[in-house]
């Protein structure tokens, strides 16, 4: 056990040495400066961009600016070119708003996808099974975009509420109503944000239970006369349900995606936005930043994963 | 006894011994294919797209197109669908073909339809190209760290090492971010988001064609082949690559699905195919500013966008349980 932690943080250090190299050479390689994002600027002189260069590193070799900037991060002094802000704390503050968006939206994936799912397995063919997997596909299918916007258009024709941001402005801001407000806003980009999820994972549910509904053990429990019910949520579910258990690593690097999208149909000032925000502006140190994070979080959770597969798996014990 | 005698002469055609039914495996995978009415819809929907795009290409290019996508009519701007033009204000050549306008016009007067028709083949083209790349890539490196898995470089790391360690790496960027970030920093074209698109996603394939030839490279044929003395490349795309399509071709119909949304999601964020070209995606980001008086701006090409994707994805599970018989329903 400790020998498999120890080669697998190894192996996922040098994975991550890697993903920071290759993301500072596709920035820094691609056309274009940030010293020329506005050419027109009659105060961008020659000396003052020379300036500019000098204080961000821009002169130095492709090496150099590399050492330099990931030794800013990892002493937490890297500054935002486009603000002057220190990066990870720019990035906390939004990711401080898009974690209940998160929170919300796996909430609804996790409850919503076992209940979908679970009864389409056990009436497989049925009328319920083929609509929910037909359901599903139009859910996977459907641009997130055009779903917000037709979701937009019948919740303001409909109920006549704002939906843009994070509340609706000039509120009151303590108290019930305030609250309410809050939830209300956060809703529908939740829903939006779950309602892929709800589709990938309602579908492996079923395929998954329905594996296990096929084994002998299963058969041998109906034919011993069991009621159907404790056959499949006492005998078939628990055994299904092993997989999803490692499935909550996964989750982990959603928290820092954010959707670019989403939020910005939203006005959302989360991370998703922020990283759209970076990209037009060429504020490398949030981009990298932002990518290096995820990466981070990419590897924690797959070795969440891997660690929970062993602990609830004897089988798979390395 | 003589009554099995009878039986057996019976069964035997005349004149020929018991043979076994003539049907090509193609045959056998299209009628279970046929069988799923959804998929089929799909393949169905999935042609008439790309007559619709074909057609469109050649219908809206060249100097005096027959639907002209880019002719501005500003006195006729925002008229809902199936309403006839004002004749009185336009010159005969600006008149919409068949005298109506069939989605509609948008902000500029500019026929909706005839902008729908040129973004159908960029869709299309988007998906095919990006998922060709990535499958070309896909089967290469797969191809690789599957057969030649065991050769060191330099005695210091495996070629399969090395290729499943690319695949972590290329895992761990959140890809549509990575997509953001490339073609916002290139200069806007529809190549280098083909290109993007293609270079961010061949991960799937690799896995799959790696681990199919894992257990090919094993069997008998592969065996012979080499006894045979056929060189090496002989081997892998002759013998071995068919014998791995099968879940590669699955997961490219299911990633052409996926390009053509991320396609639409870079131009509704402003980095797609540079204006005044139509694409899908940006006839929508320009509708969505008139959403509540000009609904059908965003409603047409989303719905365009939710068809194709669909027919894609429901095509591609077809597909899936037809080329896996494992997973085949058992009637």
């Amino acid at each position: 056990m400790l020998a498999f932690i120890g080669r697998s943080a190894i192996r996922k250090l040098i994975t991550l040495f890697f993903v920071s190299v290759i993301s500072f050479l596709i920035i820094h390689l691609a056309p274009g400066e940030p010293s020329q994002i506005d050419p027109l600027n009659p105060k961008f002189t020659q000396e003052v961009l020379e300036r500019f260069r000098k204080e961000f590193h821009l002169d130095r070799p492709l090496y150099m600016q590399y050492l330099y900037f990931y030794r800013d991060l990892l002493t937490g002094k890297s500054l935002s070119w486009k603000d002057n802000r220190p990066v990870l704390e720019k990035i906390f503050e939004r990711f401080l708003n898009s974690l209940p968006l998160f929170i919300l939206g796996t909430l609804i994936t996790w409850t919503l996808s076992f209940p979908v799912g679970i009864p389409a397995a056990i009436r497989r063919g049925s009328l319920y099974d083929r609509s929910t997997t037909f359901l599903a596909y139009l859910l996977i299918s459907i641009p997130g975009f055009f779903f917000a916007y037709m979701l937009i258009i019948f919740v303001v024709t409909r109920f006549h509420v704002p939906v843009i941001g994070m509340e609706t402005f000039g509120i009151s801001s303590k108290g019930w109503h305030f609250l309410m407000d809050r939830l209300w806003h956060l809703l529908i980009p939740s829903v939006l944000g779950a309602a892929g999820g709800i589709a990938v994972l309602s579908r492996y549910v079923r395929n998954q239970m329905l594996e296990v509904e096929s084994q002998d053990y299963v058969r041998t429990a109906k034919a011993k006369g069991l009621p159907a019910d404790e056959v499949h949520y006492k005998h078939a579910l628990r055994n299904a349900l092993l997989p999803f258990v490692t499935m909550f690593g996964l989750v982990l690097p959603g928290l820092i995606g954010g959707s670019v999208i989403i939020e910005s149909i939203f006005s959302w000032p989360g991370m998703g936005r922020m990283a759209y925000e970076a990209i037009l502006a060429r504020d490398y140190p949030v981009i990298l930043t932002v990518n290096f994070i995820s990466a981070i979080l990419v590897l924690i959770g797959t070795f969440i994963s891997d660690l929970l597969y062993m602990v609830v798996d004897p089988r798979i014990r390395l | 006894m003589t009554s099995i005698e009878n039986m057996k002469t019976s069964t035997v055609p005349e004149g020929g011994a018991l043979e076994a039914p003539r049907r090509t495996l193609f045959q056998e995978n299209w009628n279970q294919f046929k069988r799923n009415r959804l998929a089929m819809s799909g393949l169905v929907i999935f042609v008439i797209f790309f007559i619709i795009a074909a057609a469109g290409l050649l219908l809206t290019s060249g100097t005096d197109p027959i639907f002209d996508p880019a002719l501005v009519r500003l006195q006729e701007k925002l008229r809902p669908p199936l309403s006839a033009p004002n004749f009185e204000t336009l010159k005969p050549e600006e008149v919409p073909r068949f005298g109506i306008y069939l989605f509609g016009t948008d902000d500029l007067g500019r026929d909706v339809f005839s902008r729908m028709l040129q973004g159908a083949w960029v869709s299309l083209t988007v998906g095919f190209v990006a998922v060709g790349i990535a499958v070309v890539i896909g089967v290469m490196l797969g191809g690789i760290a599957g057969y030649y898995g065991n050769k060191r470089i330099l005695n210091l790391i495996s070629v399969d090492g090395l290729i499943v360690g690319l695949i972590d790496i290329m895992l761990c960027f959140p890809s549509f971010f990575l997509i953001l970030t490339v073609v916002a920093l290139l200069p806007a074209s529809i190549y280098n988001i083909m290109i993007v698109i293609g270079l961010t996603s061949w991960m799937g394939a690799a896995r799959f064609v790696r681990a199919e030839f894992l257990s090919l490279r094993e069997q008998d044929f592969v065996t012979a082949a080499r006894a045979l003395g056929l060189s090496d490349l002989w081997i892998i795309f002759r013998h071995m690559v068919p014998n791995a399509m099968a879940p590669v071709l699955v997961s490219a119909t299911i990633g052409i699905a996926g390009a053509i949304l991320t396609e639409a999601a870079l131009s509704f964020l402003g980095f797609g195919v540079p204006p005044p070209h139509a694409t899908w995606g940006n006839i929508l980001s320009n509708g969505k500013d008139f959403l509540f008086d000009a609904p059908w701006l965003t409603f047409i090409p989303g719905f365009a966008v939710l068809i194709v994707v669909l027919a894609f994805n429901l095509f591609g599970e077809g597909l899936r349980d037809v080329l896996n018989p494992k997973l085949r329903e058992r009637h």
